[in-house]
């Protein structure tokens, strides 16, 4: 069977002296060092290829429509250079959008990471059913996106709604129209978020403090740290770099927020008459698939790129200068 | 005697759980308790709501048990048409089956090759990786994608929610990170000695030995997959959803019926409450297992 498969591609013209034994060594050292050389390239291949498809062209292709005035699909395109850049930056539409995004982001992310720190704390200590508290944090994962905002929606009901309900318990009379106004729909998106992460959060932060030698803490019980100085001091920043994990991984999630109040406008782009919490995500939607002005939107989603950078950029700044403090 | 042991440092704890840092405090407890319920909570709600009628969901005070309507009400959501429900779960199967199918490949393969093989431009091509990590695409290149779905005449078709989600940088960073500390390098050169091919080393050492990272990974793909929304709802169409677009239709056609919107949502969350049931030690083991660490 070597044999044969040999004299097919073999070398015409010197016939080897033994040709048995050491041809098919020769050769299948050949293909050992093809193997060696070509393999690795060929298991990263299928990564790659999707990359490049999936990817790379998507990213370049958007950047190359935001230049043109792009209408349907198959439509006609013109090369209008950075003119939907231009009337983006002068769009209030845009900027409401950017207004609320940020301000659902810093709405829904300061009290979820700060609450998931303390949580991991508590789920840090000894405790008796471990793997329950555990599980039980992270059960909101289970739900999808549109079903917590479902549920949430809901639950923020002006009239029948269980939160308006407790409300009144504590003094609040007149019901309120969760949707109607910005800081009501704000608080009611964030929550929604925050219901659904703060779990896994803690979760990610519990690892990183289970990383922590044990003998820092008790050498400084020892000096008669108390345990909130301990907190400051040891825990959070030896958990710094989960820290900026998260903050990424938040920032990431929160600008690019869709789900959640697009579900709860009743499953519309707009987010509300006016406006209130429409999303850059649902403004791009808007714009590409009920307006059908690709280019308008392609140009909006290489802004949001570039505000995901700047969040990130000042979200690491801010980090570093809090845990460098010393 | 266990009684004995454990008298001894209960008796001392006085003294000591000022030093110890890791003592559980009542109130600890009670607000872990407490996070526990308000976590169940809205999952509770949609069982109570999904089992009972409309005049039920907008009683004042609200009911607090599940009621006897479930079995009716799963009829009624898979009797609604324009929901398209029962179409939208098998969508869903499908898509992420196989996607998570191929991800986990996808990323056992790269995972091997920048873990444990030699190659120019390893370092450059792992660090491309992470770095379109941070790079949202499913926002950024909604347009490009869809036009190209239009090209290819995918536009509604299941090809077009699956194809562009086999594309997952993490699972192949995890997959990495998983190779470099399950298969020892020596295994690897062992296994080259006795003259296995790169292929037979996969599949004989490397499968093997990351069998539980894979598990890991097929989990969060499987619930993150399960749970993708955006450019569903913009590629596919009503009558072939899947189920997260199938809800939203449920929402926004029946906007005022909340027992039929919370069965079909508590339906579409079912088998991710059976995977958490089934594998909630896996998942939260790998989440901590991934985490970055100090």
């Amino acid at each position: 069977m070597s044999v044969n498969l040999h004299t097919q591609r073999a070398d015409p013209a010197p016939p080897p002296p033994r040709p048995g034994r050491h041809q098919s060594r020769s050769r299948r050292r050949f293909w050992s060092q093809l193997d060696l050389k070509a393999a690795p390239y060929f298991l990263i291949s299928p990564y790659f290829l999707l990359f490049a498809i999936f990817g790379l062209f998507p990213l370049i292709f958007t950047f190359w429509v935001s230049l043109q005035d792009y209408g349907l699909a198959g439509g006609d395109a013109s090369f209008t250079g950075l003119e939907n850049y231009s009337k983006l930056l002068a769009d209030s539409d845009f900027w409401n959008a950017v207004v609320n995004t940020v301000g659902i982001f810093i709405l829904a992310t300061v009290p979820q990471l700060v609450l998931a720190l303390m949580l991991a704390n508590a789920l840090n200590k000894r405790l008796r059913g471990r793997l329950f508290f555990r599980l039980g944090v992270l059960v909101p994962l289970v739900t999808s996106v549109v079903a917590v905002a479902i549920v949430f929606t809901q639950l923020y009901g002006r009239d029948f709604g269980l939160i308006n309900w407790l409300l009144e318990f504590v003094g609040v009379e007149q019901h309120i129209d969760w949707q109607s106004a910005k800081w009501s729909s704000w608080i009611a998106i964030a929550t929604m978020v925050d219901w659904r992460w703060t779990g896994y959060n803690a979760i990610i932060y519990l690892a990183g403090m289970q990383t922590i030698p044990k003998d820092l803490y008790e050498a400084a019980s020892i000096d008669g740290a108390s345990p909130r100085r301990q907190f400051w001091q040891i825990t959070l920043p030896m958990i710094r770099p989960t820290i900026i994990f998260t903050v990424f991984v938040s920032t990431i999630g929160g600008l690019t927020l869709f789900a959640e109040p697009v579900m709860f406008a009743s499953n519309r782009m707009d987010g509300g008459a006016t406006g209130q919490f429409q999303t850059i995500a649902m403004y791009i939607v808007e714009q590409a698939f009920r307006n059908f002005d690709y280019g308008y939107a392609a140009a909006a989603a290489w802004l949001l790129f570039v505000l995901i950078l700047l969040g990130v950029g000042i979200n690491y700044l801010f980090i570093r200068r809090i845990g460098g403090a010393k | 005697m266990t009684a004995i042991t454990q008298a001894g440092p209960a008796r001392r704890s006085g003294a000591r759980s000022k030093r110890d840092p890791f003592r559980a405090t009542p109130l600890t407890k009670v607000a872990l308790g407490f996070t526990v319920l308000l976590s169940i909570f809205p999952i509770y709600w949609m069982v109570i709501i999904a089992s009972r009628t409309n005049r039920d969901a907008v009683d004042v005070p609200p009911p607090l048990l599940p009621g006897g309507n479930l079995g009716e009400n799963v009829q009624r959501v898979l009797n609604t048409e324009d929901a398209h429900f029962i179409t939208g779960l098998v969508n869903s199967l499908i898509v992420t089956s196989t996607v998570t199918f191929s991800v986990v490949i996808i990323s056992t393969f790269a995972g091997f090759a920048f873990a444990r093989l030699h190659f120019r431009g390893r370092n450059l091509l792992l660090g491309s990786i992470l770095i379109t990590m941070m790079v949202p695409l499913q926002q950024m290149g909604i347009v490009p994608l869809y036009q190209l779905m239009v090209s290819l005449g995918w536009v509604g078709t299941l090809k077009a929610v699956i194809l562009p989600y086999l594309l997952n940088g993490f699972g192949v960073f995890m997959m990495t990170q998983y190779t470099d500390q399950a298969v020892p390098d020596e295994l690897v050169e062992a296994a080259r000695v006795d003259g296995a091919s790169t292929m037979r080393i996969w599949w004989n050492v490397i499968l093997p030995a990351v069998r539980p990272g894979m598990a890991v990974l097929a989990l969060q793909t499987f619930m993150l997959n399960w749970n993708e929304f955006m450019w569903p709802l913009i590629v596919l169409s009503p009558e072939n959803p899947t189920v997260q677009v199938s809800i939203s239709f449920l929402t926004a056609a029946h906007s005022t019926d909340y027992v039929l919107i919370f069965t079909g949502t508590a339906l579409s969350v079912l088998p991710l409450v059976i995977v958490f049931v089934a594998f909630g030690r896996q998942i939260v083991g790998g989440l901590m297992e991934g985490a970055v660490k100090a």
